[in-house]
């Protein structure tokens, strides 16, 4: 489809209508305010649901037909099995029987065991997809494939696009390791334990049409009800929602490679010298390999000085887990758990706790926990001159990650980025990032193997390190010296039609995924 | 005629596999399948037809399968696979980073020295910012008998496109004579120490030496070569104090406990009952010598606790230094190496009586009643540079109120 582009106030083009709809270019951060109310859900009435709070129903296609699905339905799953997940290619085998077209598929995050879903987007069952593009499904949205075009959002944002009424929902599926006849469901037992369904909150409270499918019903009341029945239309009982191994690992590793750990333990050792971690701080640090490591070091050096934090907010997994049970962290706020032991302290711990988008992400509320925390630990593919980071793409153009919480978590006290300075070649401090999915004012270090660049917008930072043996150097330098042993790369030759965008927390367009020269 | 140099695979990183085939015509024909074709595909299709131009092979066809490969990796692979097509083509070298043109010295520090695998590219990237004292790239036990050939090329382009950080710049070549192909592809390009495997013979050494002065004196090398004879038999243990003494460029013997105590017929303890005679004498041959005695490696990275003990046993023996298989064990090696706290005192006092002695023009240290030779003041100034750049006492030291 042909559709103006405009700059935005990244000095990135982006489209004025996306799928048909008027999108807002980005205007910077905290500028744009809509002024309007939240999106509001029709009133349901007791009287059409039954009356002693059964709700099952025989079936997926069952339910997918009494909610009213048609073609062209916005229809939503989520990620909290990650490759694990069952449900939503049995959701869309469902559909596809039904004869339904042109569905638009909002998953909070697609993972590679959705690349079956391939079958369905070439056939006319899916349209296009909005939420994170990853492995095979990148590949086909990447190369120009899908018909509509794609959008990207945080976990936050996905929260506010779908409360502000910008992503409304007709039907959301919701797998459930635990759930009632009535609807309340939980992530917290069944052979498809994993922890928590913050994801679907905004789904649960928004939706047209709700249903939780789960392969472990219990009986009336299921408790914890991190989702509740009151907003549940059916539920539906299968076989499978999940493959236990793939959706929790039952051990989460640290990085074995000494490049790696050589990262975490400078990124650590930042942290240490300038006065982050102090007595009550509060941080967060990813489940990537890297991540785990730093705060691996970080126990080292809190249990050193003695120095307790009030909170870590998780990805939770055994490492952290254990640091709360040693008591060096007062409370876990839990986004996902990553592992057994995390899956474990939450149903067992009261000061584990689980949160949601909502309570953590939301840019549209009256606040939210990501701008309390005093430091986060997060992840690149690329960051260019003006720290500016892409978390989405590969420096080949091609889509390979979703934003995930990354640019909620931008809001930190200080953002950390520990990166190597290359890849297998491909430097990751580049002259322009090919995706903007992180404006560089919000990005304070960047931490490689070969040297520490400070924002110099973060001055503070700047004269804490001075006189110590960290060894600082500029952005510009460090992209030099990757280049030096990288070679300069040659301009990557995407196309110049839009296949999906980036949104900024606030709903706005941040950025154009172009699509990838074949 | 089909050769190859070079891996590839789903695990290979940073490297390349190279095919070539000859041929009559046709020219040059290049079949690249790079993952990192999109920012690099035409640098390395140029780089491949200036190497085929440079070997003068008009004709070819060429594979490359690449994961990454540095430029100085896919020129040793593409050399590696033209030398088995066309024998004495010139060498295709990368140019050599100043930052790696530093000299080394026999009395320098060698408490760490890491093994790098001669032809895995992706470990020395980045060997050098763990900070070892040495970096070895070995062509000996971590390379394949076929390999061998390829594993050269790499090596001498790592030389000198990898940078060292400082490290000294250290090759193990094949044990002797085998060794003596290693040679020509490692002194010309500013190694500093030859360590030589399985050594039981002091005329080996000397044969060695003898190569090596001649490859020098043909590419004008002025640097000294140093070696480290690695002991690794119960001859080598029984010969050790001759190895030591077999020239003056034996700067330390290392010892090797694998093949040691296979050779006794035995096996590796815990408690090192069984190396308690070797690794004795060895530390006492090279003290008669006056060179160093370096330990051997620590074969649980994962055990650093496990590190940490050996290193007090060896250090209390008398060895100066250990070898290691990964960057984990380098810190543990370093802190358990490192100068304690009198040996810190004492250079302290040498060197700030040496710097006053100079700045009053005397001719003569002394501390206390003693007079202090230079070389023990080198070593003073040694300790505390280490001792600095280890953090154990600030670069402000000189300044710093002390109790005398």
């Amino acid at each position: 489809m042909k559709t103006d582009l405009v700059k935005n106030a990244a000095g990135r083009l982006v489209p004025v209508t996306v799928n048909g709809e008027p999108a807002v270019p980005y205007q910077g951060i905290g500028k744009y305010k809509p002024q309007k109310n939240k999106h509001a859900p029709r009133i349901a009435t007791c009287a059409d649901y039954p009356s002693d709070g059964n709700k099952l129903v025989p079936g997926l296609k069952e339910a997918l037909v009494r909610a009213g699905i048609r073609n062209g339905m916005t229809v939503s799953t989520h990620h909290h099995f990650r490759d694990g997940d069952l449900v939503a290619n049995q959701l869309f085998d469902a559909i596809h029987e039904l004869g339904i077209k042109d569905i638009r598929w909002v998953p909070s995050a697609s993972f590679p065991c959705h690349g079956y879903l391939i079958k369905y987007l070439e056939d006319g069952t899916i349209h296009h997809i909005e939420g994170s593009m990853n492995g095979p499904l990148g590949k086909f949205a990447s190369e120009g494939k899908m018909r509509g075009t794609g959008v990207l959002r945080s976990h936050g944002g996905r929260y506010q696009a779908i409360q502000d009424g910008e992503l409304k929902i007709d039907i959301a599926v919701i797998g459930a390791p635990a759930a009632d006849p009535f609807g309340n469901a939980n992530g917290l037992s069944g052979p498809s334990a994993c922890g928590l369904l913050g994801f679907a909150l905004a789904d649960s409270q928004y939706a047209d049409r709700v249903i939780v499918v789960t392969d472990n019903l219990v009986p009336f009341p299921c408790i914890p009800w991190q989702i509740q029945g009151n907003y549940v239309d059916y539920v539906v009982e299968v076989e499978h929602i999940g493959i236990p191994e793939k959706i929790v690992s039952g051990t989460t590793r640290i990085t074995k490679s000494p490049d790696r750990l050589y990262l975490a333990e400078l990124t650590a050792r930042f942290c240490d010298v300038t006065g982050i971690i102090r007595d009550g701080f509060s941080f967060q640090s990813g489940a990537g390999g890297t991540s785990l490591a730093v705060g691996e070091y970080f126990r080292q050096i809190m249990k050193e000085r003695g120095i307790k934090a009030r909170f870590a907010r998780g990805g939770s997994n055994k490492y952290l887990v254990s640091m709360l049970e040693e008591g060096l962290v007062d409370y876990i706020l839990d986004g996902q758990t990553f592992d057994l032991e995390g899956v474990r302290s939450m149903a067992e711990n009261p000061r584990h706790v689980w949160t949601s988008p909502f309570t953590s992400y939301n840019y549209h509320g009256k606040g939210n926990f990501a701008g309390m925390v005093d430091v986060v630990i997060l992840g690149a593919t690329e960051i260019d001159l003006e720290f500016n980071a892409n978390v989405v793409s590969h420096s080949d153009g091609y889509l390979l990650h979703g934003i995930g919480g990354w640019q909620n978590c931008l809001f930190s006290k200080t953002v950390i980025l520990p990166v190597p300075l290359f890849r297998d070649r491909v430097p990751v401090i580049r002259d322009r990032v090919t995706t903007l999915c992180g404006p560089g004012e919000m990005i304070d270090v960047v931490v490689t193997e070969r040297g520490i660049a400070i924002n110099p917008l973060r001055k503070d930072l700047l004269d804490k390190v001075k006189g110590t043996d960290l060894p600082i150097r500029t952005i510009a330098e460090l992209k030099e010296e990757a280049e030096a042993v990288c070679g300069v790369p040659e301009t990557s030759g995407v196309g110049d039609r839009v296949i999906a965008v980036v949104k900024w927390v606030d709903g706005t367009v941040l950025d154009s995924v172009w699509q990838v020269r074949t | 005629m089909i050769v190859q140099a070079g891996n590839a695979g789903k695990d290979i990183r940073s490297d390349c596999l190279v095919e070539m085939e000859s041929a009559d015509s046709g020219g040059i024909r290049i079949e690249l399948d790079s993952r990192v074709e999109r920012m690099y595909g035409a640098s390395i299709r140029k780089l491949v037809e200036e190497g085929m131009r440079y070997f003068g092979i008009s004709h070819a066809r060429i594979r490359v399968e690449d994961q990454g490969a540095l430029p100085f990796v896919i020129m040793a692979r593409l050399e590696a696979a033209a030398r088995q097509i066309k024998k004495d083509i010139p060498e295709f070298l990368p140019p050599m980073l100043k930052e790696n043109e530093y000299p080394s010295f026999p009395e320098r520090h060698r408490f760490s020295r890491l093994y790098l695998p001669g032809n895995t590219p992706k470990m020395m990237l980045n060997a050098g910012i763990h900070k070892p004292h040495g970096m070895i790239l070995d062509l000996e036990d971590s390379v394949a008998p076929a390999r061998k050939a390829e594993a050269r090329v790499l090596v001498r382009n790592a030389l000198r496109a990898v940078s060292f950080y400082g490290a000294e710049r250290m090759v193990r070549i094949n044990q002797w004579p085998a060794g003596r192909e290693d040679l020509p592809y490692v002194i010309p390009h500013r190694v500093h120490t030859l360590l030589v495997p399985k050594c039981e013979d002091p005329e080996q050494i000397m044969e060695l030496e003898a190569v090596v002065e001649t490859i020098k004196k043909d590419h004008g090398v002025k640097e000294p070569v140093f070696l480290m004879p690695i002991i690794e038999s119960a001859l080598g243990v029984e010969m050790a104090y001759r190895i030591a003494c077999s020239s003056k460029q034996v700067v330390a013997l290392a010892i090797g406990l694998e093949d040691y105590t296979a050779d006794l017929g035995t096996r590796r303890s815990d408690e090192g009952t069984e190396s308690f005679y070797a690794r004795s004498r060895l530390v006492n041959a090279c003290k008669a010598a006056r060179i160093q005695a370096i330990d051997s490696v620590f074969s649980d990275v994962a055990d650093t606790e496990g590190l940490a003990r050996t290193i007090e046993h060896s250090k209390q023996l008398g060895f100066e230094g250990m070898g290691c298989i990964h960057p984990r064990q380098i810190p543990v090696i370093h802190a358990g190496y490192a100068p304690g706290n009198e040996e810190i005192e004492k250079a302290r006092k040498i060197v700030l009586a040496y710097e006053e002695a100079e700045s009053k023009g005397l001719g003569v240290v002394s501390v206390g009643t003693k007079m202090i030779d230079p070389p023990v003041v080198k070593r003073a100034l040694r300790i505390m540079d280490l001792a600095v750049e280890m953090g154990i006492v600030s670069k402000e030291w000189r300044n710093e109120p002390h109790e005398d």
